[in-house]
């Protein structure tokens, strides 16, 4: 919402003496922050009104034209201009030399490419007026050579506020409504205009005639009558205001209708009433009724609209749709030069559903805009008034009397509130007085209670967002000020801390770190068909409004993601990649009525050039991090997964995630060469299992025992069983076993392969004797032999 | 005889100090001091001399034997000392050209940054809490007073899943849902902060990302007011950002929080960040949870994490965060 300073004077005397950017201060410890500040007006002097007479081709420059002006002696006078958008005639402004622009720079005589320029051609943006910078403002034909701009346009000194203004404050999407705050705030009286209309004898409610159809969504509807308008351009103050809040001029009807609407916050909706009592047999009328689904309506915009029966439309007399109630009008009963006679109408329509059909159709306007906040129903007396009072002659004559229905209004009954209530959210300590001397200037006019403790609040009708307690302590802060109400510390009772999941998580991350790896952050979204590439089922959950397609598939692992991390790197030569990720990803759950998506906390690593082996390091590294007893590795064959180098990784026999290589197919599917590890394990899984509780064993201070042995297995003979088996047949005497040897070859059975472990005997209590390794050698090699038909070697 | 004792036992001292290796002085050594050496061998003369001469002689032996004993120990020192000196020469190693790398792993700079956001708050005697990022309609947006229909929701530019009801599911547009499940879970009094990743349809640009992160802050207690919220902001901007830092509130809109506000961190010289949105929880989101607005009141707070990593970091562009060079992830 943009307001001018001079607007607001008219509702409240801000003083003369106040500094544009505190007032901006103020109006942002209001609640409407003030988003920009131009100050109108100012460093004009020196631009002067000045005629084209002649465009030439610069001969040195393509993007420079030279253009020859007249400032009113008839000289032709040569700038040098960066803009083509004007034609020979043209008024323009032009900052003559010596000119000190808003921005600071200072206008010289000077050769551009070796061609003279006397001064610059400005853009509106040079001279603080609105327009846009991409070419030269073209003034209107009616100004006088080499008069001052400012002079010709009237442009008076003013400050141009944009103020953000909060759903919350229907009330501030008008001049007025700012005012009212700013006046409360600054201590300073507040007036509303009071115009007088004088009327003819013509009756309006002879001339036009109202239904309401749906008096749930239509909660009033007026209209008033002009006959013998006068259809022609605005008042140039009024035009100028316009075009300084946004809006372009088009007549006087049409301007005066957005004038009210800025000043007052009203939209309104001028017809010509010739055309509308020409188009219904049975006279000038309106009828407010819902939309019948796959209704059509030409909009002002001429654009044709399928209506749905959400939509509440304004109908002629005999029920045919000519506008979209509360969103556009309709294109069919425009004001036009030939406009006599006019009706004026000004409504009240329920704020949700005008939300709504302007969000369906996509047809936001200053008018919705207004509707959906909630305008105020009490205030279209007054605007029907002002927009007489603005057209001033040109209204010709108001008949009498306006034509008012009503339907259901908000019920704006006003509420009791709590003054302990106020002080116990705000922390405060306002007396009822000081609340109600805070209240009162902005209308939530406040009655106290004979026992001083008690409070009845009236609602304006201009804040419909507030009907309840809550909203009234929001506005008591609000017109007191936020910042000094003071800061104080809740006592808090309670230990702050992590649970075990986020401390553990930290663990992960420090362990991955620990190995070199870097956390990466991929988007989690797909494009269709990244986990067919990556060697997955394609059933990840898709985005049902995504913005682009390559940004709508949810993944169900983070391994499409870190390929494509590995690609970047890889494309940029960047070595030693080697990433790690935590993230969710999502799944259709198996159980169909579930609420939510399967979504699972996963970690995952890929080292561009590692092998398989550094991805088991990788689990082993997290399971002995995370204290996970009974972790370990069996071979499987997976999707995604190199066909013979990879393996599930398991806790107490439960799969948790996989460990290997990534299947070359996809490595070649995403240009990534050489071997890439990869281990990716589901946390939820992982966790769930008993971890993180160390059993102490008291270290042996007795000499330990080394044998070595050497096992001819067949292949597909776990390793990992093999040492399990031998830990097993050990028992209390192992210290531990280690695979430190494989070897197929001569010597070893086709089919079968040599594994040797160095086992360590140690006891807690004592020496072992020869003996006693003996023993211990013997059922070893019984225990493997008898469990994956083993035989010792050698 | 004594003199043949000196012969030999110069003799001997000539092939011990002479000895060019330490091969060469066990030889040596072998050769005069050993059980067939030259002393033991005139030594053994010594049962032909009479009484008095052989106590002299022997005497003058033993004496002979011991210097030449310390000789050869010396000698032995120094001819080791040389040779683990010629071997650690040849050992020499050049530590300038060592190619090895110290590489460290990395946490994301978002990452860290929650990290220490999260520690902030838990100095504050806050827990840290979390939730789906997938979400239902109820959380994100109805238990937390956007009901249906509600202009408010348009603020939010929601991304919306293929699963369950139509429209009914959706990817969180902010952490607050979390908040919703807190105080459904767990009665008051609530200290909690909710980091996590959020969504909106939006493109990927220098400032904006479409997935982002955020954290949220919610206390529950009973007589918690907006100057406490003032308070635990302040306390955060100074814990945070440093002592001389402070905050303020500015009135705003949000249907979750009545009365809500905008706080802005100011810096030192008087200018300042937007960082966040907060307010006084409404009471309709606390009966929507199941919590007495009349015996229990909060406050809530949250903001966007990635620009302030960006800011403190000096990174100029979002989009860095998701490419994931390993250049960019190793700086941090």
């Amino acid at each position: 919402m943009k307001v001018l300073l001079s607007w607001l004077r008219e509702f409240t005397p801000i003083p003369d003496d106040t500094d544009p950017e505190e007032l901006g201060l103020v109006m942002g410890d209001l609640g409407m922050a003030v988003e920009s500040m131009d100050l109108l007006g100012e460093g004009l002097d020196g631009i002067i009104v000045a005629e084209v007479l002649e465009l030439k081709a610069h001969p040195n420059a393509d993007r420079m034209q030279i253009v020859d002006v007249d400032t009113g002696d008839g000289e032709p006078l040569q700038i040098c201009c960066g803009a083509f958008n004007m034609a020979v005639g043209d008024l323009v402004p032009l900052a003559t030399v010596g000119t000190v622009m808003p921005n600071g720079m200072e206008i010289k005589r000077a050769k551009k490419r070796g061609e003279w320029s006397n001064g610059m051609l400005c853009s509106p943006v040079e001279v603080n007026l609105p327009g846009d910078a991409g070419g030269i403002l073209i003034l209107p034909d009616s100004l006088t050579l080499g008069d001052a701009l400012i002079d010709a346009l009237g442009v008076e000194a003013d400050v141009l506020y944009d103020l953000e203004i909060n759903p919350n404050r229907p009330d501030a999407m008008s001049v007025a409504g700012v005012a009212r705050d700013l006046a409360a705030r600054l201590g300073l009286p507040f007036s509303l205009p009071t115009p007088s209309v004088p009327t003819g004898s013509a009756k309006a409610a002879d001339l036009i005639s109202v239904e309401i159809l749906d008096p749930e969504r239509c909660g009033r509807f007026t209209a008033r009558v002009l006959q013998g308008v006068t259809v022609g351009p605005s008042d140039p103050k009024i035009a100028n205001r316009l075009t300084l809040l946004g809006m372009r001029p088009i007549n006087n009807i049409v301007d005066v209708s957005n004038y009210v609407m800025l000043e007052l916050g009203q939209p309104s909706h001028p017809y010509d009433l010739a055309a509308l009592a020409a188009r219904s047999s049975s006279g000038a009328g309106f009828r407010v009724r819902r939309a019948i689904e796959g209704e059509s309506l030409l909009t002002l915009d001429d654009v044709e609209r399928t209506l749905s029966d959400v939509d509440l439309l304004i109908c002629d007399a005999d029920d045919v749709p000519i506008g979209l109630a509360g969103v556009m009008g309709g294109a069919d009963t425009e004001i036009s030069e030939a406009t006599t006679d006019v009706v004026v109408e000004m409504a009240w329509f329920e704020r949700m559903p005008v939300a709504k059909t302007a969000r369906r159709l996509g047809l936001r306007s200053e008018a919705s805009a207004r509707f959906e906040r909630g305008c105020d129903h009490a205030a279209i007396d007054l605007a029907q008034d002002r927009f007489i009072e603005l057209l001033g002659a040109a209204a010709g004559t108001a008949a009498e009397g306006m034509v008012d229905e009503r339907g259901r209004l908000p019920d704006r009954t006003p509420i009791e509130v709590r003054p302990g209530r106020v002080n116990a959210l705000l922390g405060s300590e306002f007396s009822v007085q000081e609340m109600k001397d805070l209240l009162d200037p902005i209308g939530f006019t406040t009655e106290l209670g004979a026992d001083g403790e008690s409070m009845t609040v009236a609602l304006p009708t201009y804040r419909l967002d507030s009907d309840t307690e809550v909203d009234v302590v929001e506005e008591v802060a609000r017109m007191y000020g936020y910042a000094r109400l003071g800061k104080t510390m809740p006592v808090s009772t309670l230990s702050g801390g992590l649970t075990r999941r986020q401390q553990e998580r930290r663990v992960i991350r420090n362990l991955l770190a620990g190995r070199g790896l870097c956390e990466a952050a991929p988007m989690p979204f797909l494009a269709p068909g990244d986990l067919e590439r990556a060697g997955l089922p394609g059933d990840g959950i898709t985005i049902t409004n995504p913005l682009v397609a390559e940004e709508s598939v949810l993944r169900t692992s983070l391994l499409p993601g870190l390929l494509k991390s590995v690609r970047h790197n890889v494309s940029h030569r960047n070595d030693d990649i080697a990433l790690f990720e935590i993230g969710h990803v999502f799944r259709r759950p198996s159980d169909p009525s579930a609420e939510l998506p399967d979504e699972r906390e996963v970690v995952a690593v890929i080292i561009a050039g590692g092998d398989a082996t550094e991805a088991v390091a990788v689990w082993r590294t997290l399971c002995e991090g995370l204290v996970v007893p009974n972790a370990d590795v069996a071979n499987a064959e997976m999707p995604a997964m190199h066909p013979t180098r990879s393996a599930v990784a398991r806790v107490e026999g439960e799969v948790v995630g996989s460990v290997g290589e990534v299947d070359p197919d996809v490595l070649e599917a995403y240009d990534i060469p050489g071997r890439v590890a990869w281990l990716e394990i589901d946390l939820d899984r992982l966790l769930a299992h008993p971890h993180g509780d160390p059993t102490y064993t008291r270290v042996s201070r007795f000499p330990s025992s080394d044998i070595d042995l050497a096992f001819e297995v067949a292949e597909g003979i776990s390793a990992t069983d093999v040492a399990a088996t031998i830990e097993t047949a050990a028992a209390d005497l192992l210290g531990y076993v280690r695979l430190f040897d494989t070897y197929r070859g001569s010597g070893v059975a086709d089919g079968r392969r040599s594994l040797t472990y160095a086992v360590r005997l140690q006891a807690t209590d004592r020496t072992l004797t020869d003996a006693e390794v003996g023993d211990v050698r013997t059922r070893i090699i019984e225990a493997v032999a008898g469990a994956h038909g083993a035989t010792l070697r050698g | 005889m004594i003199d043949e004792l000196h012969r030999i036992a110069a003799e001997a001292r000539t092939q011990i100090e002479g000895a060019a290796s330490v091969d060469a002085l066990d030889d040596a050594e072998r050769a005069t001091l050993g059980k067939k050496g030259s002393l033991k061998a005139f030594k053994k003369q010594l049962g032909r001399l009479e009484p008095d001469e052989r106590k002299s002689v022997g005497q003058a032996v033993n004496e002979a034997i011991t210097a030449l004993e310390a000789v050869a120990a010396d000698r032995r020192h120094d001819l080791s000392k040389a040779e683990r000196a010629a071997q650690y020469e040849a050992d020499r190693l050049d530590l300038t050209e060592v190619t090895t790398r110290g590489r460290a792993g990395h946490l994301h700079l978002v990452t860290q940054a929650i990290m220490e956001l999260e520690d902030v708050f838990v100095g504050l005697g806050f827990t840290v809490a979390e939730g789906p990022e997938v979400e239902t309609d109820f959380y994100n947006f109805e238990a937390l007073n956007f009901p249906e229909g509600h202009p408010a929701r348009d603020m939010y530019d929601t991304l919306y899943v293929d699963f369950g009801e139509p429209g009914r599911t959706l990817l969180r547009t902010h952490t607050s849902p979390v908040q919703v499940r807190v105080m459904q879970e767990q009665a008051p009094p609530i200290y909690s902060v909710m980091p996590g990743r959020t969504f909106r349809q939006d493109t990927a640009d220098a400032t904006h990302l479409p997935v982002f992160h955020q954290i949220e802050g919610l206390v529950i207690d009973r007589g918690i007011t907006l100057t406490d919220l003032a308070g635990t902001i302040d306390r955060f901007t100074k814990a945070y950002f440093g002592g001389e830092f402070s905050s303020r509130l500015r009135p705003s809109y949000f249907p979750f929080t009545e009365p809500s506000a905008e706080f802005d961190i100011i810096r030192p010289d008087g200018s300042f960040l937007e960082l966040g949105g907060c307010g006084m929880v409404h009471p309709n989101v606390l009966r929507n949870c199941g919590i007495d607005p009349e015996e229990f009141s909060g406050f809530a707070f949250g903001f966007g994490i990635e620009r302030l990593a960006n800011t403190k970091a000096g990174v100029d562009d979002m989009r860095e965060l998701i490419t994931n060079d390993v250049r960019f992830l190793r700086q941090f």
